[in-house]
C-alpha cells in the first residue's frame, strides 16, 4: 500500500505490505533505527513514539494507519550536539546503562511532560479538585506515568530524578515567564 | 611493546591514589551518553546492510524426534527465500566457553527453535515461521527436578566435616530453612539479535555478546572455519546480565543463511524466543541448616540443594559456591544435586549461585538471629570472619562488619519483634541481608595510543551498561595527565585486542588492568625522551611535570604518535587470598493484610568493593541489582508447563519485572577503598554484587512487618494471605 509517513517533519512516501507495524516501518523501511523493539507485543515501550504529540506504541500500530500523521521519533527530540532538556537530565542524572530502553523512555517522558501540563489526571493524583499545573509534582507522579516503560538495567531512580528536575525547571520557567 | 603483568600479589598502582589529574573515581557522565539518549548508538540489530534479509527462527511445539520438517509449503509462501533447518544449535553456549553451543539432537524442550525461515520483508518472514509445523514423534522425558530420574552429585560440589552431626546435635538454637527459588530469566531489554555478512569467507558479524573472545572461538567451532577470519562486532549491548555470555541460535542460524545466500541476514529473536529458548536461571530448592551456641556463634552449617540443567550442560546454578565460607562455622555440610530435565536449558543468569544462594542464606540466618533471641544485625556482626573459616586463606578485604554498621547507620536500623507497627490495612517492617560475591582476575588485553590530541583506546570489551566506555577513558585520562574528554574509547570490535568480556563482573578491573598497562608503557616511553624516571614524572592536565619543568604533551609526543598495549593475566592470587566483595542491605516493607499486596517502601545498601572507579555508573549498577531483588522477592517467576515443561508466561504481560512505579526511594553508598590484591586498579567486580542478597532483605523484612516467613519465591500476594491465615490474623 502507498502512503506518506511524516517523520521528524519530513514526508516519506512509501509502499508497504499492509501488514507492516509502524515500528518495522520506522526500522526497515525508514531506516530509522534508533525507535527499539523490545517486545512487539506493545509490553514494554521500547517502540514508543508520538503520534500528532500522544506518545502510542509503534509495534502495535500498523503503518497504513497512520498515513498522513505527524509522527516524531527520538531522533527528532535532539541531536548529539544540541540536546533536548530531557536528553540533557538522562546524562546527568544516568537514567540509563545499556541505553536500550532509553528512546521509549525519553519519547514517553517527552509526551507525559505535555500531559502533565495539560492537567491529564493519573492513578495516583491525589487532588483531583486543584489542576495539575498549580501542584507540585511527587515522584511517585511520575513514577506511575512511566511504568509503561520497562528498564531491565532498572535505571528508575535516575529517570525519575532526569524527568523531576526537567517538570521543576519548566515550571520555574513558566513562573518567571508570567 | 606489551607490558604484562600476572596477578601474583599486591600490585596497586600508587599513581591512582595520588589522582593527579583527578579522574579516576568520579561520576562522570557516561561518554557514549549523547548517542544513546539520540538513538544513535547502533545496536546489534541496527545496521541497515544492501541486500539484507530477514531471518525468524521457528519453534518445535513438543519434544521428541523430527521424522519431517514440512518444508514444501513453507517454501512457497510469498518472500521466502530460504529455509534453514541444519546446524541450528540446541541452546546457546555457555560463558567464558570457546566451543561450539550443544548440537540439536531433535527436540530437546518445548519451545527450540529447529527452523529459520528466512524472506525479503520481515512479514513474510515471520508469517512463515508460524507456519511452520513440523512432525515430531514424541518422546516422553522428566519435567520436574523434584521426581527426575537421573540426578548427578558430582563429587567436587560436595562436602561432609567429620563430625558435623555432633556439633549439631550439641548446639543449643538450630534452625532448618527449606528456600525455593523458581526458574528465572535474565530478559534484558535488547532480545538477542545478529546480522551476519559474508565477503568471501571472511565473516563479519553484528552481535548482542558480551564476550567477543570467546564467542568468536566458539562461533568459528560451529561454522567449523578459522577464527581469524570472523570479526565480531559488539559496540553496544541492550543489556545482556548472563544471556548474552555465549554465542545462542540467532548468530549460528543467521552465519549459515548469510553464506548460504550471498547476502547480509538479519535474525532478531522474537521477545518470546528469548523467554523461552535462551537461557533460564535454574529453579532451586535450598535447605539450609543453622545451629548457634548461647553467644550466638555459629557451630555447624549445612546446605543442601538441588538445581537442574538440559541433558550435557556442563553448567549448574553455583548456589552453595559462596555462601560456605562468609560466616564464622566449625563444621559445614554441603550437597549439591543437579536434576536432569528438559525444561529449556539453564545458565548465568546475573550473579549464578549467589544472587539466589545469598538471599536464601540470609533469610535463613533472619530464623536463627530470632531463634537466639538477638538482634539480626548483632548475629552477623558476631558472626563475620577475617579469614576463610574452611581453607584458612586470609581475606585480602572483607569488611562486612564495616558495611553493615555503616548501612544500618544511614538506614536507621531499629530491630524491633515482628507486627509493631500497622498503618491501616498495612503491616510496617524492616530487613536487612548481607551482599556477598566472589570476585576473580581475569585475562584482558588492550591497546592504548597517544597523539598530540589525545589518547584512543582499542579492546574488545563490551559495554552491556556496565559503564566500561567511562572507566576505561577515566583510567586513561588518571594514568596519562589527559582531561578524559581527551580520551576517545573503541569497544566491542574482535579486530581490537581481546578483552575478558563482561561476564562475572570481571569486565571492568581486567580491562582497566589491561589499559592501565598500556598506558604505564606510554608513560615510559613519556618518560624515556625526557631522560627521566617514570616515577618522577607528574602528567596532568596534557603536561608533563618534571622537575621544575612543566612540558606539553603534544611537544614530546611524536607526530605519528605512540601506541602501547597492555596484558594482565591472572597469577595465583586465588592460592593465597580470597577476594571478594560485600554489602549490607536494608529495606522497609508494607504488606497489607487484606489483599496480601507488598509494597517495599524504601531500600539501603552500603557496597564494598575496592575502589570506585566511577561512582555515577557503580550507583547505578547497585540501584540495578536492589530493584532485580525486588523483582526476585515479589514477582519474578518462569512458570513451566507440567505436561511438557514450556515456559507459559514467555512474554513482559505475565513474567512480570519491576516497573517504575514498584521502585521506592533507593539509597546506594560504598567504602570506598582500593585492595591491595585487586590489580594495580584496587578494584573489584560490582555489577552483581547488589542482587546477590536483596530479596533476602525484602522478605525478612515482610516477616518483621507481618510476622509471616514466605520460603517460597516470590511472595506473591496467595502465598501472604495463606500465611497471614495459618497466622491468624
Ligand atoms: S516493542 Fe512495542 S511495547 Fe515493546
Ligand atoms: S537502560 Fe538498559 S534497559 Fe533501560
Amino acid at each position: 500500500m502507498r502512503l506518506i509517513l511524516t517523520v521528524n517533519g519530513a514526508d516519506h512516501a512509501v509502499d508497504l505490505d499492509p501488514r507492516t507495524t509502524l515500528l518495522d516501518a520506522l526500522r526497515h523501511d525508514l531506516d530509522l533505527t534508533g525507535t527499539k523493539k523490545g517486545c512487539d507485543h506493545g509490553q514494554c515501550g521500547a517502540c514508543t513514539v508520538l503520534v500528532n504529540g500522544q506518545r502510542i506504541n509503534a509495534c502495535l500500530a500498523l503503518a497504513v494507519m497512520h498515513d498522513g500523521d505527524e509522527i516524531t521519533t527520538v531522533e527528532g527530540l535532539g541531536e548529539v550536539d544540541h540536546l533536548s532538556p530531557l536528553q540533557s537530565a538522562f546524562l546527568t542524572h544516568d537514567g540509563f546503562q545499556c541505553g536500550f530502553c532509553t528512546p521509549g523512555q525519553l519519547v514517553s517522558a517527552t509526551a507525559m511532560l505535555t500531559e502533565l501540563h495539560d492537567g491529564w489526571a493519573s492513578h495516583v493524583t491525589e487532588n483531583l479538585t486543584e489542576t495539575l499545573t498549580a501542584q507540585p509534582t511527587s515522584r511517585a507522579e511520575i513514577a506511575e506515568r512511566m511504568s509503561g516503560n520497562l528498564c531491565r538495567c532498572a535505571c528508575y531512580p535516575g529517570i525519575v530524578a532526569a524527568i523531576e528536575e526537567v517538570v521543576v525547571r519548566s515550571r520555574a520557567d513558566r513562573e518567571a515567564a508570567e | 611493546m606489551t607490558e604484562t603483568l600476572k596477578l601474583d600479589g599486591p600490585s596497586r598502582e600508587a599513581l591512582l591514589d595520588r589522582a593527579a589529574q583527578g579522574a579516576i573515581g568520579r561520576g562522570l557522565d557516561r561518554p557514549e551518553g549523547p548517542l544513546k539518549v539520540t538513538g544513535q548508538a547502533g545496536y546489534a540489530a541496527d545496521a541497515r546492510l544492501d541486500g539484507m534479509v530477514h531471518g525468524v527462527l521457528a519453534r518445535a511445539r513438543q519434544t521428541g524426534t523430527i521424522t519431517d520438517h514440512r518444508l514444501e509449503a513453507l517454501k512457497a509462501m510469498p518472500g521466502v527465500v530460504l529455509v534453514l533447518t541444519d546446524g541450528i544449535p540446541r541452546n546457546p553456549a555457555q560463558g567464558a566457553v570457546p566451543t561450539a553451543p550443544p548440537a540439536a539432537d531433535g527436540v530437546a524442550y518445548t519451545g527450540q527453535p529447529t527452523a529459520l525461515i528466512v524472506a525479503e520483508r520481515f512479514e513474510d518472514a515471520w508469517h512463515a515461521a508460524l507456519a511452520y509445523d513440523p512432525q515430531i514423534t514424541p518422546v516422553a522425558h522428566d519435567l520436574d527436578p523434584e521426581t527426575a530420574a537421573t540426578v548427578e552429585t558430582p563429587e567436587d560440589k560436595q562436602r561432609a566435616d567429620d563430625g558435623w552431626q555432633d556439633t549439631w546435635d550439641a548446639a543449643p538454637t538450630k534452625v532448618d530453612v527449606t528456600v525455593t527459588t523458581p526458574s528465572l530469566t535474565s530478559a534484558p531489554m535488547e532480545p538477542h539479535a545478529a546480522i551476519a555478512m559474508w565477503e568471501g569467507d571472511q565473516l563479519t558479524l553484528r552481535g548482542g555478546l558480551q564476550m567477543l573472545k570467546f564467542n568468536r572461538k566458539s562461533l568459528a567451532d560451529a561454522l567449523d572455519m578459522p577464527v581469524a577470519k570472523i570479526r565480531l562486532l559488539a559496540p553496544y549491548v541492550g543489556g545482556g546480565f548472563g544471556s548474552k555470555l555465549g554465542v545462542a541460535q540467532e548468530a549460528v542460524a543467521a552465519a549459515l543463511a548469510a553464506k548460504q545466500l550471498g547476502r547480509p541476514v538479519s535474525v532478531v529473536m522474537h521477545r518470546r524466543q528469548v523467554f523461552e529458548a535462551t537461557m533460564r536461571r535454574s529453579e532451586s530448592r535450598q535447605r539450609i541448616r543453622l545451629a548457634c551456641d548461647d553467644a550466638g556463634i555459629i557451630r555447624a552449617t549445612a546446605q543442601e540443594y538441588r538445581v537442574s540443567n538440559l541433558p550435557g550442560e556442563a553448567f549448574s546454578e553455583p548456589v552453595a559456591r559462596a555462601d560456605r565460607a562468609f560466616y564464622a562455622t566449625d563444621k559445614l555440610k554441603i550437597t549439591h544435586e543437579i536434576a536432569r530435565i528438559h525444561r529449556m536449558a539453564a545458565g548465568s543468569v546475573r550473579a549464578p549461585g549467589e544472587a539466589i544462594g545469598i538471599p536464601a542464606f540470609e533469610m535463613a540466618l533472619d530464623e536463627l538471629a530470632e531463634a537466639a533471641g538477638i538482634d539480626p544485625l548483632e548475629l552477623r556482626l558476631k558472626n563475620t570472619v577475617e579469614a576463610d573459616p574452611i581453607s584458612g586463606l586470609p581475606f585480602s578485604s572483607y569488611p562486612l562488619a564495616d558495611t553493615l554498621k555503616a548501612g544500618a547507620k544511614a538506614f536507621g536500623w531499629q530491630h524491633r519483634p515482628p507486627r509493631q507497627q500497622q498503618e491501616g490495612e498495612w503491616w510496617i517492617g524492616q530487613g536487612l541481608a548481607s551482599a556477598i560475591r566472589g570476585h576473580f582476575a581475569a585475562e584482558a588485553e588492550a591497546r592504548v595510543s597517544l597523539t598530540a590530541q589525545g589518547a584512543i583506546v582499542e579492546t574488545d570489551q563490551t559495554d552491556i551498561g556496565t559503564g566500561s566506555y567511562a572507566i576505561l577513558r577515566q583510567i586513561t585520562g588518571e594514568m596519562l595527565g589527559l582531561d578524559p574528554a581527551d580520551v576517545e574509547v573503541r569497544l566491542g570490535d574482535t579486530a581490537f585486542p581481546p578483552a575478558f568480556g563482561s561476564g562475572g563482573s570481571a569486565g571492568a578491573a581486567s580491562s582497566g588492568t589491561a589499559v592501565l598497562l598500556a598506558c604505564r608503557a606510554l608513560r615510559k616511553r613519556i618518560a624515556a625522551s625526557l631522560d627521566a624516571a617514570p616515577d618522577d614524572l607528574t602528567l596532568k592536565d596534557g603536561h608533563v611535570i618534571h622537575g621544575n619543568r612543566r612540558t606539553a604533551l603534544a611537544q614530546i609526543v611524536p607526530q605519528e604518535g605512540w601506541c602501547e598495549q597492555g596484558h594482565v593475566a591472572a597469577g595465583d592470587i586465588s592460592d593465597k587470598v580470597r577476594t571478594t566483595t560485600c554489602g549490607a542491605m536494608f529495606a522497609q516493607v508494607a504488606v497489607n493484610a487484606v489483599t496480601g499486596e507488598i509494597r517495599v517502601r524504601q531500600m539501603h545498601g552500603t557496597f564494598a568493593a575496592g575502589r570506585i572507579l566511577n561512582h555515577k555508573t557503580a550507583t547505578s549498577q547497585c540501584h540495578g541489582g536492589l530493584i532485580w531483588g525486588i523483582g526476585m522477592a515479589l514477582m519474578e517467576e518462569l512458570h513451566h508447563d507440567p505436561r511438557d515443561g514450556a515456559v507459559v508466561n514467555r512474554d513482559f504481560a505475565q513474567f512480570h519485572i519491576p516497573a517504575n512505579a514498584d521502585v521506592p526511594p533507593l539509597s546506594v553508598d560504598f567504602l570506598d577503598a582500593a585492595d591491595d590484591w585487586g590489580g594495580p586498579l584496587g578494584a573489584l567486580g560490582l555489577g552483581e554484587l547488589s542482587i546477590s542478597g536483596a530479596a533476602g532483605a525484602i522478605l525478612n523484612a515482610v516477616h518483621n512487618a507481618a510476622g509471616i516467613r514466605i520460603r517460597d519465591m516470590p511472595a506473591t500476594p496467595d502465598k501472604v494471605l495463606d500465611a497471614l491465615d495459618k497466622l491468624g490474623s
